[in-house]
């Protein structure tokens, strides 16, 4: 029974999509009859749980959760209720997440629980490398690594399968070249009846207390092994013996591999942790030459290293890269240089050299570049510690950004340390994520310092999702959460709100903070220019008076994408939103609204 | 073997929509595909690229010299990502440069692109996408002009590409859309 969805003869008569993969997990999630689903956005996993809240008429639960951990143990609750479950984080969030996650293997859960932890290699969009198969390994959850955006859909699927019968979490680990595929995809059909849940007591199980934990344990030592047989048998691994020389891969590089690797090279894809040890050590009996290529840590050559006394090729020989993602030339390069000759041959072509880049950058008229701006202005030569979101991309004002809700605690530990102001800033999203206990801590201890909260409205980096502080949920409307009364709450001795579009307000608030004592908080309040020009239609853009233009540069400096620099002169292009902040930055008054329009 | 395509611009003229289409379109004839998309940070007026197999059912990256076309949409990325194509595969590209802010930060030069487009390159085909667009009724629909530009080269009968753009564009820009993809095709019939 456990398999049956694997079966390839069901192959032939299924429809196809053209689906995204992380909408591809979504899908199979539904089609394995999930019940409850939570996640906090975060790249390359948001568009799991943004997909779950596109189907009308649902018959599952769906919420965008705060954070990570608080994610984690609903998506528990519901579980211990009988209900198929998902949990979406990248995997930073599971940092955030590691306090349920590691002790909830003793305990285990009734209804299937999947937790998806996406990687970045690269990174392309998150600030580590960090790999999310060590923290299935160090908290004993199985864990299943998708080479392709088919497999990761077939995995979800068998992930609340195999969590159910051994009571125990899965963990699904894409990275971020798979959750961004698109790829044509079976789709199956979704269950219509739903499970209604039921908490049964049991307090051997759910009170974590030493006493029980010690029992939990061996029970926990004891399902590995069936845990292990049960993955063995998948066809997420396979292997096909072919000569001396043998490659071990997993994940998108086995799909590379498959690519290249030539008639006569032995190939082993590992899908599924923890390995199957005895299998593996058969596999690699049979070679001399072992080459293991993989993204992030060498926890499969680890793997081998324990089984095996032939010669192994991998990260720890520094064969294979220790960071950043593999691909088609890396993974053709490699095998060139150790002897082995790629299937396929790709021509030498280099980049060209010295092109101007073009690094992501903040939206004309979004309200963090006249925030961050302000700051700059008013708190010169001060320190801005700051956070995790879009803000990251502005020139201005960004000092510090390590992880979620950091600002805030690294600012308050600066301010004890420093003579220099100190001014924090912090997303709406972020804020609620993690900022709030570093604000009580802050103003606890009696820190000295400015937090200015850039409420955008919206999760903004990640794809809009709703953030506790606009009125919105993943359902709809729902109860409002001021960030006011919140700080206040939190011990915050001032506590204001400027609208940072009005930039001499902005700069105004700022002024009055400066002059005041303690935790000081600014709410710079304005949506996101990309949501208001949804809601709002286009401004009325500005344009620059070549008459009175001074060729300052001041306006150039303020770094908006619509102003560029064209022959000597700035002119203001058609990405111009009609915010107006430059036309107060412009001290010759050149910058002015178009008429006509 | 797969026909590998990437397609370039900058982030928000449209380089994912135009792979879905072509993703689209082999889903209509039954073929394998598998792409690869830019999302999150990169997206916010950053250099982005996409990169479709069609016919290919492995890993998502077409290797550098081994596309068989590439679509930009702007030419200097276009001559950024020029090592991805083969020596004779196609370049399909749009000639408006949209200059990024690090040519007045870091006192670059935005290179002469016009003429680089067409030394740096073995087979190039090029327009002024944006005129085009306009001409057919908005300058957003400027990368299905170059869909158009593009369509006699891509391994697929032209019904089931259009249909492709009917899947993936909303239904009330259809017709501007129809209309850019046959100025594009008729610009590459011109250039022929």
């Amino acid at each position: 029974m456990l398999h049956k969805h694997l079966n390839p003869r069901w192959r032939e008569i299924k429809i196809k999509r053209f689906m995204l993969c992380n909408e591809a997990i979504a899908r199979g999630s539904l089609e394995a009859g999930l019940d409850f689903a939570t996640g906090y956005p975060g790249t390359p996993s948001s568009e799991v749980i943004d997909t779950l809240s596109t189907y009308h008429d649902r018959n599952f639960y769906v919420e965008w959760s705060v954070n990570e951990k608080v994610a984690l143990e609903n998506a528990i609750g519901a579980s211990w209720c009988g209900l198929r479950s998902i949990c979406v984080m990248k995997h930073v969030g599971l940092n955030v997440a590691a306090d349920p996650f590691m002790s909830l293997a003793y305990t285990g859960v009734k209804g299937g629980l999947v937790v998806l932890s996406a990687d970045d290699p690269f990174p392309h969009s998150s600030q580590n490398e960090q790999d999310s198969r060590r923290y299935a390994h160090a908290a004993k959850i199985p864990c299943l690594d998708p080479s392709t955006p088919q497999e990761a859909k077939d995995m979800v699927k068998y992930a609340f399968c195999l969590s159910e019968r051994h009571e125990i979490p899965v963990m699904l680990r894409p990275t971020t070249r798979i959750c961004h595929a698109r790829s044509d995809i079976e789709i199956d059909d979704i269950p219509k009846e739903s499970r209604i849940g039921k908490f049964a007591k049991d307090p051997k199980r759910w009170v974590l207390v030493p006493a029980h934990a010690k029992e939990l344990h061996k029970k926990l030592n004891k399902k590995q092994g069936k845990i292990i047989e049960d993955l063995s048998s998948t066809p997420f691994n396979y292997s096909m013996n072919r000569g001396e020389t043998a490659i071990i891969s997993s994940g998108v590089a086995s799909a590379y591999l498959r690519e290249l690797i030539p008639d006569g090279v032995s190939f082993m894809k590992i899908g599924t942790y923890p390995i199957d040890l005895r299998k593996l050590k058969a596999f690699t009996e049979r070679h001399k030459k072992i080459l293991v290529i993989e993204e992030l840590d060498p926890v499969l050559e680890e793997a081998v290293r324990m089984v095996s006394s032939s010669e192994i090729i991998g990260k720890m020989t520094g064969d294979v890269p220790l960071g950043g993602e593999l691909n088609l030339n890396i993974v053709h390069d490699i095998l060139e240089k150790n002897g082995i000759s790629p299937k396929i041959r790709y021509e030498e072509r280099d980049p060209e050299e010295g092109l101007p880049k073009r690094p992501p950058s903040l939206c004309a008229g979004c309200m963090h570049q006249p925030t961050l701006y302000a700051i700059e202005e008013v708190f010169k030569g001060d320190i801005y510690p700051s956070d995790i979101g879009c803000y990251t991309l502005s020139a201005h004002a960004i000092d510090t950004c390590l992880c979620m809700g950091s600002s805030v605690s690294i600012g308050s530990g600066i301010s004890h340390c420093e003579e220099r102001n100190v001014v924090v800033t912090i997303g709406d999203s972020t804020f609620m994520h993690t900022g709030i206990p570093g604000l009580i801590n802050a103003a606890y201890n009696d820190a000295k310092m400015v937090l200015v909260i850039l409420d955008n409205r919206t999760t903004a980096m990640t794809g809009h999702q709703p953030t506790p502080g606009t009125g919105e949920n993943i359902s709809g409307t729902c109860k409002e959460l001021s960030l006011e009364a919140i700080c206040r709450a939190c011990g915050a001795d001032l506590v204001e709100t400027v609208d940072p579009y009005d930039f001499v307000a902005m700069k105004e608030a700022l002024h009055r903070a400066k002059a005041k004592h303690g935790v000081r908080v600014i709410i710079a309040r304005h949506p996101c220019a990309i949501i208001e020009k949804k809601r709002k239609g286009e401004e009325i853009p500005f344009e620059i008076d070549v008459k009175r233009c001074t060729k300052c540069g001041d306006c150039l400096d303020y770094g908006c994408p619509a102003i560029e620099l064209y022959d000597i002169k700035p002119i203001i292009n058609d990405l111009c939103n009609g915010c107006g902040i430059c036309s107060v930055l412009c001290s010759s008054g050149a910058i002015i609204r178009r008429e006509g329009r | 073997m797969s026909f590998d395509l990437v397609i370039v611009g900058v982030g928000g003229q449209g380089t994912i929509l135009s792979a879905r289409i072509i993703g689209e379109a082999c889903i209509i004839e039954g073929r394998h595909v598998i792409s690869a998309e830019t999302h999150g940070m990169a997206q916010r007026g950053g250099s982005v690229e996409n990169h479709v197999r069609i016919d290919g059912n492995l890993g998502p990256l077409v290797p550098i010299g081994g596309a068989d076309m590439l679509i930009s949409l702007e030419p200097l990325e276009a001559i950024r990502y020029g090592h991805y194509l083969k020596k004779d595969g196609i370049l399909i590209s749009n000639t408006v440069p949209i200059v990024p802010p690090t040519v007045y930060r870091a006192g670059t030069l935005y290179p002469d692109t016009d003429s680089l487009l067409l030394s740096k390159f073995n087979h190039a085909k090029i327009c002024n996408a944006n005129i085009l667009a306009t001409e057919a009724g908005n300058v957003l629909a400027a990368n299905i002009v170059l869909i158009g530009l593009a369509s006699p080269h891509l391994p697929f009968e032209e019904e089931n590409l259009i249909e492709g753009i009917r899947r993936s564009v909303p239904p009330k820009t259809m017709e501007i859309n129809m209309r850019a993809f046959e100025l594009g095709k008729i610009h590459n019939e011109e250039m022929c």
